[in-house]
């Protein structure tokens, strides 16, 4: 099959997202491109923290300021994604003096807004911090759910006409002689194209793959150096802070905790690997983060686990800079116009950069691409309200329409926003399918209407399975809402797919509750639903004749 | 903390109130020994599905007819092998003389196939009586029926999936709403208590009894169905005749199908072992946690539970240790190791926690395994393979080296392991 579009991007991270919304909003014909289900890589796959730029004041002001104003800008546009938590940065005794006040220097510098705490009025804050600190800086740190935020830049980009196509990789460029024209996909998707490739023609290629970004350039013959860093997180099963807590010290491995939904994600190491695909997930990450950090929020140590899980930085430095030390590498993005680079027609990537600053990013690359197709656009992403966020609805009012006791309906209008009232409309009973998150069965038949049998897309549209029990009392009701639009088999497939997504992560947080948590979920799963055996067995056909036909029953 | 100084005494004392420590207390007593049963917790029958496995599956994954012939395709050390199929024999005679009538299964040796509430089959050995009509091997017309509110039975997919894992007979489901609900997020267990009491619900024809309401909601659907299978929450004390007014109304059977925690089944049946207990005379406390013990060289002499920070003794001549695997938290656990919570018997286990789990969540998982290693006489061993107290004793999940949640075996460990320990014990203690 061959389709044609104007732009095409590679990759449903944030930075893809955002760059298919700005250029659809300038009218321009969009196809996006993602191999798996967006937030795939990356963007799903971090801490969830939207930086005040207090974290870059010292060590990189350009990023700091970058920081602070997307900030602001995200707090109006994505008011449903954001969670306005503050952040705190926290010195303990032995923290260098003089980096706290650089640090205090530097986001004066920045336009960052600081408040200087004693140890005092920073455990007012945050109770249990720990009792040795010394002073604390807050600033205007907030959690963002990056999922929410990269979904409804796509709704918009569709609403502009863009296409979104997930679950389509890409396995070729199309090149006439020294200009890229095109991408061929393979569709691995359920809506009967699985397995079929399409020719996408377009007049501009933007690579935004992130770490994978250097993958797409070999199928152009062109060498673009991302040096993909590794970093753990891990979940713990509730909110010990309810403000984002930084230590206050130079780089450094497990220095932050970021309240997030129901849990607290602690973060991270950095630690430079081969293959974004395929790399170490080690024990030693997750030790350490719970023991650093628990220097800060000693609860932390015997607190339960849910999950860890790990994600890729996109780092990229000129290919001359030649930093050693992965922590060394820049924070900055970089703009890589393959024609003036390489002699490479048609193409530009995007590497580097972070959340935070994703709608600035799509903003001069869209800029960069409106001027090499001639268009005259304007940039309107950061005065335009995402979908969900236009109109925040009243939470009373949803808790009376929708007949649902308080902290569901709190919960449901958090992650929907101005969705709610055309989500949750039903005149069908709407039980709750995950009690863990509150999310009732009108949100998740929504999400699958929108994404299909991709219970890991439906899983990060509503956050059902990302509570303590990780699925074990809601996987297999999430998947039967999938029957009978699709059959038994699918429903299995995609319960699997949930299933061991689910366990992946849960793998590194098998001690104390969560290990009796798996072993409850195994029992439920293996012995009383019997799945397990039953999945695997070689021959399906049971000799029923075998078995006890009954007793005869006397009534 | 203050101590109780005079201990209360028994021959036996068993520690853990799940079907394990149940059974070893029963068997312990009619030795007639004076036994004493601590648990701390509610029982983790209440999670379980009320079914007795006693093998289902074979180590290669072979579904199991027959399980007395299956029993050479297990490995040397598991438990079943050890104690040989008379103990095993010996526990299922136990479970059926407490259970009486209210189960099933018992007339053949072969296991039953019930379907299970996502619609697959599973192998048993034993079946409560109000599952008898669901048996996936009868070839009469099923009709699934489900609650608009319980998500976690749909059985129209019930229906639907156990058609295409090849159940024989004709089946469909259907989705009702309950009779007598009225708030859109009431938690479905209010049925199983106004269907217990047979409440008065008011319908569009005027006040029923809720039996009727129900059966009546359902006839319409039945067609040619004979059977008429329905999620196990008909009732808790009443349940034989809620399931005999339902039948009598549609003249069709009606069966349960068990579902996950918390489990109805799972809380009759141990209404019956605690009926039981009284009756053998077993002497129950409740609600305490045991926290220490003394021992005297190889020999326990006493344990002491901790009741609102005053610790009461109990002392007794032989132990039966039962309480539980990961799940009823006989096994702790934290970053770097794992223990056995009461005595802190030798745990084997991976020094290197990576170790402790493997890729894929439905095959094998070392922690599956973890627990105690016992001899034939079922005494925990040390490291180096010596008994770790002369007169302790384990049964039930706590018992390590088999990952029963493959097997479907289960309930079958914890009765043959209970009925053995018990009975050890109380023929020791004399």
């Amino acid at each position: 099959m061959d389709t044609k579009t104007e732009v095409l991007v590679i990759g449903g991270g944030s930075t893809g997202c955002g760059i298919a919304r700005d250029l659809a909003m300038r009218g321009v014909a969009v196809t996006l491109v993602e191999r798996g289900t967006l937030t795939d890589g990356t963007t799903g796959r971090m801490h969830g923290l939207l930086h005040s730029g207090g974290r870059y004041a010292v060590s990189d002001r350009e990023s700091a300021a970058e920081c602070i104003s997307e900030n602001r800008i995200l707090r109006e546009i994505a008011s449903h994604c954001v969670e306005p938590t503050g952040g705190l940065f926290v010195s303990k005794p032995g923290d260098s003096e003089e980096y706290f006040e650089r640090k205090l220097a530097g986001c004066s510098a920045c336009d960052i807004p600081t408040e200087l705490l004693s140890a005092e009025q920073a455990r007012a804050i945050e109770p249990y911090l720990a009792h040795d600190i010394e002073r604390a800086i807050r600033v205007p740190d907030a959690a963002i759910d990056p999922f929410r935020l990269c979904v409804a830049n796509a709704a918009a980009a569709r609403e502009h006409g863009a296409r979104i196509e997930t679950h389509a990789e890409v396995t070729d460029l199309l090149l006439d002689g020294d200009r890229v024209v095109g991408v061929e996909i393979t569709h691995s998707n359920d809506n009967g194209m699985t397995g079929s490739t399409e020719r996408i023609k377009a007049t501009h290629v933007v690579n935004a793959t992130g770490a994978w970004a250097g993958q797409i350039g070999a199928m152009a013959g062109v060498d673009i150096a991302v040096r993909p860093s590794k970093g753990a997180m891990t979940v713990m099963n509730c909110r010990q802070v309810d403000t984002v807590i930084n230590r206050c010290r130079p780089k450094g491995d497990a220095d932050i905790i970021v309240p997030h939904e129901t849990a607290c994600i602690l973060g991270t190491t950095d630690v430079e690997v081969d293959d974004p695909d395929a790399f170490p997930e080690t024990q030693w990450e997750v030790e350490t983060m719970i023991e650093t950090l628990s220097e800060l929020v000693p609860i932390l140590d015997e607190a339960r686990t849910l999950r860890s899980f790990w994600g890729v930085r996109p780092l990229y430095e000129p290919p001359e800079t030649k930093t050693s030390d992965p922590t060394d590498i820049t924070r900055q993005f970089f703009l890589l116009d393959h024609a003036d680079r390489d002699g490479l027609a048609g193409m530009t990537s995007i590497v580097g950069g972070k959340l935070t600053t994703y709608r600035l990013m799509a903003e001069r690359i869209s800029d960069h691409v409106c001027d090499r197709i001639g268009v005259d656009g304007v940039c309107r992403t950061a005065d335009v309200a995402l979908p969900g966020s236009e109109n925040p609805m009243h939470l009373q009012e949803a808790m009376e329409s929708f007949e649902l006791r308080s902290p569901i309906a709190r919960r449901s209008v958090q992650r929907l926003g101005s969705r709610s009232s055309s989500v949750l409309s039903t005149s069908d009973p709407n039980p709750v399918i995950c009690s863990c998150e509150a999310v009732t069965r009108a949100e998740l038949e929504d999400a699958i209407t929108e994404v299909g049998t991709d219970l890991n897309a439906v899983r990060i549209r509503t956050r059902a399975s990302m509570g303590n029990c990780q699925g074990c009392f809601c996987a297999h009701r999430m998947a039967a809402l999938l029957h009978p639009d699709h059959t038994v088999e699918t429903v299995r497939t995609s319960l699997e797919a949930l299933y061991e997504e689910r366990w992946r992560g849960q793998r590194h947080a098998l001690w104390g509750e969560q290990l009796s948590q798996a072993m409850l979920t195994r029992y439920l799963h293996a012995t009383t639903m019997n799945r397990a055996q039953s999945q695997t067995e070689s021959s399906p056909t049971v000799a029923f004749e075998r078995f006890d036909g009954g007793d005869e029953r006397g009534d | 903390m203050g101590v109780m100084s005079v201990a209360i005494e028994s021959d036996v004392c068993v520690i853990g109130g799940g079907l394990a420590g149940m059974t070893s207390a029963l068997a312990a007593a009619e030795t007639g020994a004076s036994v004493r049963l601590l648990s701390h917790k509610k029982s983790t029958l209440r999670q379980a599905s009320g079914l007795i496995d006693v093998l289902g599956y074979t180590p290669a994954g072979e579904i199991v007819a027959e399980p007395f012939e299956a029993m050479g395709s297990l490995p040397n050390h598991h438990l079943y092998q050890r104690v040989g199929s008379q103990a095993i024999h010996d526990g299922l005679a136990l479970f059926d003389r407490v259970v009486g009538e209210s189960y099933a299964g018992g007339h053949t040796s072969a296991n039953a196939l019930v379907p299970t509430y996502v619609g697959r089959i599973k192998p048993t050995a034993r079946y409560p009586a109000m599952t008898a009509a669901g048996l996936a091997s009868d070839r009469s017309p099923v009709l699934f029926v489900g609650f608009e509110r319980l998500s976690a039975f749909d059985a129209p997919y019930v229906s639907a999936s156990l058609s295409s894992d090849g159940m024989p007979a004709p089946t469909r489901g259907v989705t009702i709403s309950a009779p007598g609900s009225h708030r859109p997020d009431t938690r479905l267990h209010r049925l199983v208590h106004a269907l217990d009491a047979n409440e008065s619900v008011s319908t569009s024809t005027g006040e029923q009894p809720i039996r009727i309401a129900l059966a009546r909601r359902i006839e319409s659907h039945l067609e040619s169905a004979q059977r008429v299978g329905l999620p196990a929450l008909l009732g808790l004390e009443n349940a034989p005749n809620v399931r005999r007014d339902l039948e009598q109304f549609l003249g069709v059977d009606v069966f349960e199908v068990p579902m996950g925690p918390p489990s109805i089944p799972g809380q009759r049946l141990e209404h019956q072992f605690l009926d039981a207990l009284d009756r053998a005379g077993v002497h129950r406390a409740t609600g305490n946690p045991v926290v220490a013990f003394d021992a005297d060289g190889d020999r326990i002499r006493r344990v002491f539970t901790d009741r609102n920070g005053s610790s009461v003794p109990y002392e007794a001549t032989q132990f039966v240790l039962a309480t539980g695997g990961l799940v009823g938290k006989g096994l702790d656990s934290d970053r770097t190791a794992l223990t056995e919570s009461v005595f802190d018997c030798h745990v084997p286990h991976p020094e290197d926690r990576t170790e402790w789990y493997g890729d894929n969540p439905h095959t094998d998982q070392p922690f599956a395994r973890f627990g105690v290693s016992v001899d034939a006489d079922l005494k925990p061993h040390d490291d180096s393979g010596s008994p770790e107290y002369d007169n302790l004793r384990a049964a039930g999940a706590i018992l390590g080296g088999t990952d029963v949640t493959m097997e479907l075996s289960a309930s079958g460990n914890s009765l043959t392991s209970g009925v053995r320990a018990g009975r050890l014990a109380g023929e020791r203690s004399n």
